[in-house]
Parts: structure tokens; C-alpha cells; sequence
């Protein structure tokens, strides 16, 4: 089995209200699966039911190539948008108590607790208590209990929240690091750049549907505009423009540049990217020629405002 | 170690260990057996003594009013009414009785007065009336040529004899016994389903406002968690009641030979030791004696311990709903009142109904419903209740306590993840179905 994770028309319905309507996510083993969607557009739903903390009313889930059941929950590291620990309970006490409960023994999550606290160099806290902690400190804390038992599958609900820049940095190096040594990721959060920067695969559910999904590149190519994003230095700008109006729709471009140039944005149409150059070489010196892929973040907001 | 376990450990010690729950245990029984020790110190404190000053114009009564702790009686029959009237409040007389000299009983029956600033007692004033009506009745006999010595000897006094069909003597009083040891196992449970059932709903906020719930139910099932709760709380419990017999027990022993307080000298006396003689108490107590015995002590222990799981964790499981239904605890007061209810009906119906009519209908009716029947069931066993009855009754609760443990865990699952409105009836019925 190449995909760690199948779900197949899952839908999930609260009384009336529809949550969930035969949506169907593929996520490939060793990648990392952006889920994105507006507030409110069954993420949370989706994601719990993944961690069988509700069940769903029809289809179905495969985890590794098996049927979810309850075994899988060690399986499985969840970090949820929504989380807290005890407050009056020690930092040890509490990290041996979760490791439990996710199956490993008292002496392995001992030793796994060990490594991790020496990594983010935090022993001094195991007898403190959550309460004496700041709320980036604790989050740390819920990081490690999430990745404890070394599970297959890890599901962050917006990771970063709560984290200071350094502090935010640390834990995107330890979820790359875990993919790099074969976990599966699947990330949900509404900061685009992280999911530019992180995610290979993206997924996106809007109003309780799938629309998108796919490899981030290949769903980028789906919506690529074809055009191109062109610094020139041309003394003959009348010229230029009279050319290029002739064969492309040409807009105004903003990007940054160190010369005085002349910034355009040109729809290419059927035309080849060669033939533009043709044309740019031809009136001036290019200093800049770049297709404009769409960003994520345009991409998002194209789906949903549709 | 199964998730079970780990979670029923967890929480007994975070009850534990709990700084209020130790200052609590520690702390109560101080206060209890202080309390007592305070009120019965109150009680051997002499009050004042009050003076009553007594106008008597015919002078037949005054004898009669023997000086008693309380009250010291003054013959001032000697000084005028009206000076007497006024000189109440400068002379710090409590009161004037004034029985005026009128020949016709009837008449003077209804003519005295008793003239005081402060409200008297019923008891003080049902003294004076017995005291002048007593010594009326002997004139009005002595008027009518009767001999008061005579009708004085002819007065009897009845004390019925208990006896069983089996022949065996029995011993009165013994209803109140009886009703006296089911109350403390009924009122036992009541007391522990109301502390401890509050304090599995707390944790099951806590749980909630921390956020940390949603961490724990993505390894556990929430109906294990609920369980877990429920029973790592009770745990607890069970072991601050231990601590509390103990230091309350020695504190008691303690303080009452320090202070001297003699277990005896508490107006707690029996009516049989009232009516009988001492070398008839010492009969009387050996049948005391062999009544408690004979209670079924066995059934009602047994009862006492399936009644109290079955109360219990029905009850908690209801409060673990409410907590997972509620985002904090002042919302929770509107659904406490169903629970309080029926608790404190079992306690009202024991002490009412079971004492005067034990196998009554009403009686009988409460120890089956599921609600109050580990209240109303114990105080009716002492006085043997049929096995079926007791078979029915147990049958009845512990069916809803599943019942009512599958709706709560059914509530809960959905509650603990529901932040920020407070839900209505409705929206709790709504729940059942997702």
C-alpha cells in the first residue's frame, strides 16, 4: 500500500445539518497533506473522525491498508486546535500519563520522554507544573506528548498557534524531520505560507465538500494562468507596449527588483513564452522573467469565493 | 496496566492529592466534633435564674410553686397589684402571676393572668397551668366530699407488653431504633452521592475549560473516561469517609473524656427507661440487645453495599452528563434540580413515611422507584422486607443505572466537545440521536 491513509465518501451528519457530504481525501505514505478549508467547512469534523472521536454515518476509512478500528489509535499522534493540559498536574507525571494511554509502556515513555526533553532541553521542567508554565512552554509539552509514540500518522489542527517565531521554527524542523525518517503528516491550518513552504499534497473542503485535491504542483498547474511577470530596461517604452499589445494582454506587475525597471505582467495566451522573450530582447534588457504561479493563498481564495 | 486503571488511578490521585480535598479531610471531622463539643458545653451552662414574682389574693396557690433551677418564685402577695405591675421592669422580675381571689373554680379558671414583657415559654406557662389546675381539681374533690387519698390510689398506670406471634418479649421504641440505623446507611449514600457526584462533574469541567479533553478521547473511548471518573472519584471518597470515621471516632473519644461530657447526661433517654425501674432496664436492655441482633445485619450490609454502588454511579453518571453538557459550574445549576429532587424525597418519605407505616404504600412504592429506592430500601430493611421486594428493587435500579449510564455516556460524548452556549433540554435530547 503506497497511501497511509484512504478515506472513502465519508459522511457525517449533526441532526440536520450536514457536515460531511461523501467526502474522499488520499493521503500517500511519507507525505505531508495540507487539509485547508474555511472555518467552518468540516475539517475539525473530518479530522475527528480519523481519530475516531466521533463516527461517521456512512463510507469508510483505511488506515495503512486496514479498516480504522480502535487499535489504530496508537497509530496515530493527534495535536487538536483546541488544547489544554491538566493544570495542577506535573510536566512528567502528565507526558507518562498520555504515553499511556497511547499504549507504549511506563519505562519506553519514560525513555522516549528522555529524549525529547534533552532535544528541547527541558528536563528542569518535569517537575513543574503545567500551571507555572507560559502557554508557548506548555505547547511545546503537547508536542512532545503528540509525537511520543512515534505513530505513523500525525494530525496537526494548526501547530504553530501559540508559538513565537523561534519557537514556531523549532517544531516545523521536527515535523520535517519526522517525515524525513517516514512519518505521514496531515496538517490543517489556515496559514498558507506553512503549507507553501511545507505541504506536497494538498486537500480542500469547502461548505462539507472536497473540491480539491492533489499534489500541490499538479493542482498549481491546474491554475496556472499563463502568464508571465517581466522586469524590462527599455528607453522606447511607447514602442515596447505597442508591440506587445498586438499579441498579449499586458497589466501592470508589482514584484520586488534592484533596477529602475519597467514592471508588466503579460497574459500569454496561445503564444509561447519564446516569443514573448523574442519580442522583450528585441525593445530592451530583460531583468526579470518569471511565470506567476498561483499561490496557494490564491487558490484558496479562487475556490471559495466561487 | 489496561487504559481503565490508568485513568481511575489518575484521577483518584489528582483527587488525592488535591490541596482542598486534604485540608477537607483533615479539617471536617475537627469541625464536627468541635461542633458538638461546643453545643453540648451550651447545653450544661446554667442559664440564669429568673424570678417570678407571685400575687396570690387568696393565698391557696403560692405553696405550690417550688423554686427549680430556672425559676425562683417570690410571694409578694403582700404588696399591692398595681406597685407590683410597675416594678416589673425596675425590679428585673421576668413576670407576675396574679391569681385573683374569686371562690367559683370555674371562674377563676379563666381570670388569672400572667403580665411579663418578654414572651414566655409554652412549657413554662403549661407548668403554671398544670400546678393551679392540679391543686384546683383536689379542692374542688375536697368540695365535693370525695377522698383525695382514695382517688389518688385508685389512678392506674398501663405499660403494654410487646410480644411477638413467636412468643419472644420485644421491646418499645425499637421503630425509631431501627429507622435510626437504615437512615444513617440512606443517609450515608445521600451525603456521598451529593459530594462526590458534584465532584466527578467539576473534573469533567475542568477536563473541558482545560482543553485538554479533546487530547485524551483521541486514546480513550469517553465512556471509559466517564467510568474511570466516576470510580477513580469514589475511590477517593470512600477513603476520606475512612479518614473521617477514624480521626472523628478518636477526636470523639478524646474530647468527650477531656471535657467530661458524660454520654450519659444527654437528654436521650428512651421512654422504656422513663417508665421502668433500674433493675427493669437491665432486663429491658438485654432485650434491646437481643433485637439488634436479631436485625437481618447481613442484608442490610449486603443491601447497603449493592444499593450504594447502584446509587451511586447512577447518579454520578447523571452529574458527569451535566458536567459534559455545561462549560462551566454556574450553568449547571438548572439541571442539578432533578437530581437534588428525588435525594432529597428518599430522605423525607424514610423519615415519614417508613417510620409511622414501614410496609405502607407509600413506603413500599419509594423503595422500588429507582431513584430513591437506595434511600427509602434501607430504612425499610431493619423491619424485613420481603426478597421479592428487595429482588425488584434491586432489579429496577440496576436496570436504569445501565439505562442511564448509556444516555449519560451518550451526552457526555457529545458535550465534552461542545464550547461556548449553553445547551437547553431540547438541545440534550437532540444529542442522543447524533
Amino acid at each position: 500500500m503506497s497511501n497511509i491513509l484512504e478515506v472513502k465518501k465519508v459522511v457525517k451528519q449533526y441532526g440536520d445539518y450536514t457536515a460531511l457530504n461523501e467526502v474522499s481525501i488520499t493521503v500517500p505514505k511519507g507525505s505531508i497533506y495540507g487539509l485547508l478549508g474555511p472555518n467552518g467547512a468540516g475539517k475539525t469534523s473530518l479530522i475527528r473522525i480519523i481519530n475516531q472521536i466521533t463516527l461517521p454515518d456512512g463510507g469508510e476509512i483505511l488506515l495503512d491498508g486496514e479498516k480504522l478500528s480502535p487499535k489504530h489509535v496508537q497509530s496515530i499522534g493527534y495535536l487538536p486546535e483546541e488544547r489544554g493540559l491538566y493544570k495542577s498536574m506535573k510536566v512528567g507525571e502528565q507526558c507518562l500519563y498520555l504515553a499511556q494511554m497511547k499504549g507504549l509502556s511506563k519505562s519506553e515513555a519514560k525513555k522516549q520522554l528522555d529524549y525529547w526533553f534533552e532535544k528541547f532541553e527541558i528536563q528542569s521542567w518535569w517537575n513543574k507544573k503545567i500551571e507555572e508554565l507560559s502557554k508557548g512552554m506548555a505547547q511545546k509539552i503537547q508536542f512532545v506528548v503528540t509525537v511520543l509514540h512515534r505513530p505513523k500518522l500525525l494530525i496537526l489542527d494548526e501547530p504553530f498557534s501559540g508559538f513565537d517565531p523561534v519557537n514556531a521554527n523549532l517544531i516545523k524542523d521536527e515535523i520535517i524531520e519526522l517525515n524525513r525518517q517516514g512519518t505521514s503528516v496531515i496538517f490543517s491550518t489556515h496559514r498558507m505560507e506553512s503549507v507553501e513552504e511545507m505541504c506536497d499534497y494538498i486537500g480542500l473542503i469547502h461548505k462539507s465538500n472536497k473540491l480539491i485535491e492533489g499534489k500541490l504542483n499538479d493542482v498549481k498547474r491546474e491554475y496556472r494562468t499563463n502568464s508571465f511577470q517581466v522586469g524590462i530596461l527599455t528607453s522606447n517604452v511607447e514602442g515596447l507596449m505597442y508591440d506587445l499589445t498586438q499579441k498579449f494582454t499586458v497589466g501592470q506587475a508589482d514584484f520586488k527588483s534592484l533596477n529602475e525597471d519597467l514592471k508588466l505582467e503579460i497574459q500569454l495566451g496561445n503564444a509561447t513564452s519564446n516569443e514573448l522573450l523574442h519580442i522583450l530582447t528585441q525593445r530592451g534588457q530583460v531583468t526579470h522573467f518569471v511565470e506567476k504561479i498561483p499561490s496557494v493563498n490564491d487558490i484558496f481564495i479562487q475556490t471559495v469565493s466561487k | 496496566m489496561s487504559i481503565l486503571t490508568l485513568i481511575i488511578k489518575r484521577e483518584f490521585i489528582a483527587k488525592v492529592r488535591n490541596k482542598s480535598f486534604i485540608v477537607m479531610t483533615f479539617l471536617s471531622p475537627l469541625l464536627f466534633v468541635g461542633l458538638i463539643a461546643f453545643v453540648s458545653y451550651l447545653s450544661t451552662m446554667k442559664s440564669d435564674v429568673k424570678e417570678i414574682a407571685v400575687h396570690d389574693e387568696s393565698n391557696l396557690f403560692v405553696q405550690n410553686f417550688k423554686n427549680s433551677d430556672e425559676y425562683h418564685y417570690l410571694n409578694l402577695t403582700a404588696i399591692d397589684l398595681k406597685t407590683l405591675k410597675d416594678s416589673i421592669v425596675s425590679e428585673r422580675y421576668e413576670g407576675l402571676l396574679y391569681i385573683p381571689k374569686i371562690d367559683d373554680s370555674k371562674t377563676l379558671s379563666t381570670k388569672i393572668q400572667y403580665i411579663s414583657n418578654d414572651s414566655p415559654s409554652m412549657s413554662f406557662i403549661e407548668d403554671l397551668e398544670d400546678i393551679i389546675a392540679q391543686k384546683l381539681t383536689t379542692s374542688n374533690f375536697q368540695k365535693a366530699g370525695l377522698d383525695t387519698t382514695a382517688i389518688k390510689n385508685a389512678e392506674a398506670k398501663v405499660s403494654i407488653n410487646l410480644t411477638k406471634s413467636s412468643g419472644e418479649e420485644t421491646v418499645k421504641g425499637l421503630n425509631e431504633i431501627k429507622v435510626g440505623i437504615g437512615a444513617a446507611f440512606g443517609y450515608l449514600i445521600m451525603m456521598f452521592i451529593i459530594i462526590y457526584g458534584n465532584m466527578v462533574m467539576r473534573s469533567v469541567i475542568e477536563e473541558k475549560t482545560n482543553r485538554i479533553i479533546e487530547i485524551i478521547i483521541s486514546s480513550v473511548k469517553p465512556f471509559q473516561l466517564m467510568m474511570g471518573k466516576i470510580i477513580g472519584t469514589s475511590l477517593a471518597g470512600v477513603l476520606q469517609f475512612a479518614i473521617w470515621a477514624i480521626i472523628g471516632g478518636v477526636l470523639f473519644f478524646v474530647v468527650s473524656s477531656l471535657l467530661g461530657i458524660e454520654m450519659n447526661s444527654t437528654p436521650t433517654v428512651s421512654p422504656e427507661m422513663m417508665a421502668g425501674t433500674k433493675a427493669d432496664f437491665a432486663v429491658k436492655a438485654q432485650l434491646y440487645i437481643n433485637e439488634l441482633l436479631n436485625l437481618p445485619i447481613a442484608t442490610l450490609f449486603i443491601s447497603f453495599i449493592i444499593y450504594f454502588i447502584g446509587g451511586y454511579f447512577l447518579y454520578s453518571s447523571i452529574y458527569a452528563a451535566i458536567g459534559a453538557a455545561v462549560d462551566n459550574e454556574t450553568d449547571s445549576q438548572q439541571f442539578l434540580l432533578p437530581i437534588i429532587l428525588p435525594l432529597m424525597l428518599g430522605v423525607y418519605v424514610g423519615f415519614f413515611s417508613v417510620l409511622s407505616e414501614p410496609h405502607g404504600t407509600v413506603a413500599t412504592v419509594f423503595s422500588m422507584i429507582p431513584l430513591t429506592s437506595p434511600i427509602v430500601m434501607l430504612m425499610r430493611i431493619p423491619f424485613g422486607v420481603p426478597w421479592w421486594q428487595l429482588l425488584i428493587s434491586v432489579l429496577l435500579l440496576f436496570g436504569t443505572f445501565f439505562f442511564v449510564v448509556w444516555f449519560a455516556s451518550k451526552i457526555y460524548r457529545v458535550g465534552i466537545l461542545m464550547y461556548g452556549k449553553k445547551p437547553t433540554w431540547k438541545e440534550l435530547y437532540r444529542w442522543l440521536k447524533y
